[in-house]
């Protein structure tokens, strides 16, 4: 007995191994399975009966939900126009809405959800670069399209991924700009811990180099964090020009809290934020943000017939009291811009719809804008504008027409060693 | 020079958001022995409690001076009812507490998003409380935020009133006597349940006065309380189960650490060495900074 349960325990042992060998493998085979990438046939559209479905992806819940609501609101009142008059191709959008959770994985299984078990045409949303790194093997193992509707960090290229919101040197360059041209020389660096701030501040750096700025410090606080009173001692002590903040979601609302405390302002030092709109501005409270510059492409004051049609029609379906924002006008955009293309294309086939797409131009509300078929970027006029005490953003600095994007800022000296 | 005040400031606010967010715990985990994973939740509730009074009163000073006694009285009267309705059935069985709290806190975080919705809420800071106060005027000035003296001061009060309750009332001396020799205590008259109750209810409560706190620094949202729970557990198993004193001076020590660590390093980096701090101090110490000795042979 005592030399036979060696041996018989080595035995169980080697079972349990195999067993365990057995579950992680069909775990992997099925987690392969819900997000896509075993599959390399494009995804079928059902386009049986008198509607197409589109996903519509964003966080309903979590930390980003402040932001992404908005965003699924008017991706719901651009379809909706869109069906009383006519539809697309004589058929009716009918949206279906997931809730990515403000969580990556959720975002890359709701993904494949509406891809393979929706059949969607195309899907929108995704507001953080982490949730749309995360899903876009997805689309493209499954050969579906994605229009993103926020600004990003750029050095992005999917095929499969339309990109209707600015790229870097449609928003983060020109506010650089922006900020050389007042006289500023040092900067202090704050972000989210995650992919967009990350890479946009290794931008923002090369930049600072060759234009002789420097970065007096570069602080990230994980998404979702309150804890901003350091990071505001380390700003403060720092005596930067100027703060550029990408920081992301409703950590914005600690991180202004703790900015006023610490006694800085717009006067003494004032912050540059690139994903603070006027949902943001509402919820963070303008007695925090009056002063504050941000860059943009859009912003609810900015003048134009199609603007007012979209703010009137917004606030006639959600509210009065609800303002517009820049990657709310991206959205509703992106949902016009997919409806060209398939007109044009005359097919829901997403290869078709790609080809189709260079030179679609849309009367935005932001302006006119026009989509460039090679990057699958749209051209946008940058905008730099100053938070007003009623919570409005007015423009204070514009580039004058529409800038060319320029995804892997092939155009600037300075970003050859970036990739 | 004012960079390291500053951050013995930022480090003595950390602490006290700690020490209150801990505070009720240590009454229900600490002198009890109840693991309750729902006490989050009833920080999240006195957080949400802050939200609805502000919005039918309209001054943010006086509802939010509303807001402390009757988030403790809500959040008391969720703790009693989970104590009354479940936990009572299960002392001796820390494990299934655990399991079982840790089911309530869902049902309550879901609760919270079908009443308020998914997104995050702000309440409006009074006007006094947003400003700071300078310290140290000049060119390169001090100055400290309202709303974290008055944390502060919420912190120290509401220590000074849980230890004189304890020490000084009948209901504290009873408690103690619980917490001690709970036989004894019962054959010499104390109605143990009754004493359980209502220790329930004051450490809920206080839960639900950390919550009012809480909208000062950050938004409220369903899963606020999940975010400091582990925060809150891991003071008063440092700070010694069963001692107050443990869990205010822990409280204040990792503040301090979290200030200065996050301030040569970076936010994520700190909170790694900070956990590691704790883990290396529980390996000497696996009792906590103090313990509770009784002559009880359990």
């Amino acid at each position: 007995m005592s030399s036979g349960s060696p041996i018989l325990r080595r035995r169980f042992l080697a079972g349990g191994a195999a067993l365990a060998a057995v579950v992680v493998l069909s775990a992997c085979g099925a987690k392969t399975d819900a997000a896509g990438t075993s599959s390399d046939k494009a995804a079928k559209i059902d386009i049986s009966g008198d509607t197409v479905k589109v996903g519509l992806l964003n966080s309903l819940s979590g930390t980003m939900a402040i932001s992404e609501v908005t965003v699924r609101n008017s991706l719901l009142l651009a379809i909706d126009e869109i069906n009383a008059s006519g539809g697309v191709l004589g058929k009716k959008i009918k949206p279906i809405s997931e809730d990515g959770a403000s969580d990556w994985p959720t975002f890359a299984e709701k993904a494949a959800k509406l891809i393979k078990e929706d059949e969607v045409a195309a899907t929108f949303g995704c507001w953080t670069s982490a949730s749309r790194k995360a899903v876009k093997p997805v689309f493209e193992k499954n050969r579906s399209l994605l229009f993103y509707p926020v600004q990003y960090e750029g050095l992005e290229q999917s095929p499969y991924i339309f990109y209707t919101g600015a790229t870097t040197n449609q928003q983060i360059v020109p506010a650089l700009d922006y900020l050389k041209s007042q006289g500023k020389k040092s900067l202090y660096l704050v972000g989210s811990d995650y992919v967009f701030p990350r890479t946009a501040n290794k931008e923002i750096t090369a930049y600072a180099k060759a234009n002789g700025m420097t970065i007096l410090g570069e602080d990230y606080a994980p998404l979702g964090s309150t804890e901003f009173s350091t990071i505001a001692n380390k700003v403060k002590a720092s005596k930067a020009d100027a703060v550029f903040n990408t920081l992301n979601g409703d950590s914005n609302v600690a991180f202004f809290k703790e900015y006023k405390s610490a006694g800085l302002s717009a006067k003494t030092m004032p912050v540059v934020s690139v994903s603070i709109a006027e949902e943001e501005v509402k919820s963070i409270g303008s007695q925090y943000l009056a002063g504050q510059l941000t860059a943009w492409n859009y912003y609810q004051t900015t003048p134009g017939a199609a603007n007012e049609k979209f703010v009137a029609a917004y606030k006639a379906k959600y509210g009065e009291d609800k303002p517009t924002s820049d990657p709310m006008e991206a959205a509703y955009t992106s949902v016009y811009l997919w409806a060209a293309m398939v007109e044009k294309a005359k097919s829901f086939d997403p290869e078709k719809v790609k080809a189709a797409s260079d030179g679609i131009t849309f009367d935005a509300p932001e302006g006119k804008v026009t989509v460039d078929g090679a990057t699958q970027h749209i051209s946008k006029t940058a905008r730099i504008g100053k938070i007003g005490t009623d919570g409005l953003i007015t423009e204070v600095w514009n580039s004058g027409k529409p800038v060319e994007p320029d995804p892997f800022l092939k155009g600037y000296s300075w970003a050859a060693d970036l990739s | 020079m004012t960079v390291i005040l500053g951050q013995t400031f930022t480090g003595i606010s950390i602490g006290a958001v700690l020490l209150l967010i801990a505070l009720g715990l240590s009454l229900t985990f600490g002198q009890m022995n109840v693991i309750n994973m729902a006490h989050g939740e009833f920080i999240m509730a006195g957080a949400y409690t802050t939200y609805v009074l502000q919005k039918s009163i309209s001054s943010a000073g006086i509802s939010l001076l509303v807001a402390l006694p009757v988030a403790f009285l809500v959040s008391g009267a969720l703790g009693a009812l989970l104590e009354w309705l479940l936990i009572r059935r299960l002392y001796l069985r820390p494990l299934d507490t655990l399991l079982v709290t840790w089911g309530v806190s869902l049902m309550l975080q879901q609760l919270a998003r079908d009443i308020f919705g998914a997104p995050n809420v702000q309440t409006r800071a009074p006007d006094l409380l947003t400003g700071n106060i300078t310290l140290i005027g000049g060119d390169d000035p001090l100055s400290v935020a309202n709303s974290r003296l008055f944390i502060l001061g919420l912190a120290i009060a509401a220590v000074v009133a849980l230890s004189l309750t304890l020490r000084l009332t009948p209901l504290g001396r009873r408690i103690r006597a619980v917490v001690q020799n709970r036989d004894l205590a019962e054959v010499s008259g104390i109605s143990t349940s009754r004493v359980d109750r209502t220790a329930f209810f004051i450490g809920s409560g206080l839960a639900g006065v950390a919550g009012v706190a809480l909208t000062l620094v950050g938004p409220i949202g369903p899963t606020m309380g999940t975010n400091v729970i582990i925060d809150a557990f891991l003071v008063i198993v440092v700070g010694g189960i069963g001692q107050l004193k443990g869990s205010v001076i822990v409280a204040f020590v990792l503040g301090a650490l979290q200030s200065v660590l996050e301030y040569s390093t970076t936010v994520s980096v700190a909170k790694v060495l900070v956990l590691v701090a704790i883990v290396a101090f529980l390996q000497w110490r696996p009792q906590g900074l103090y313990t509770l000795r009784t002559r009880s042979l359990v």
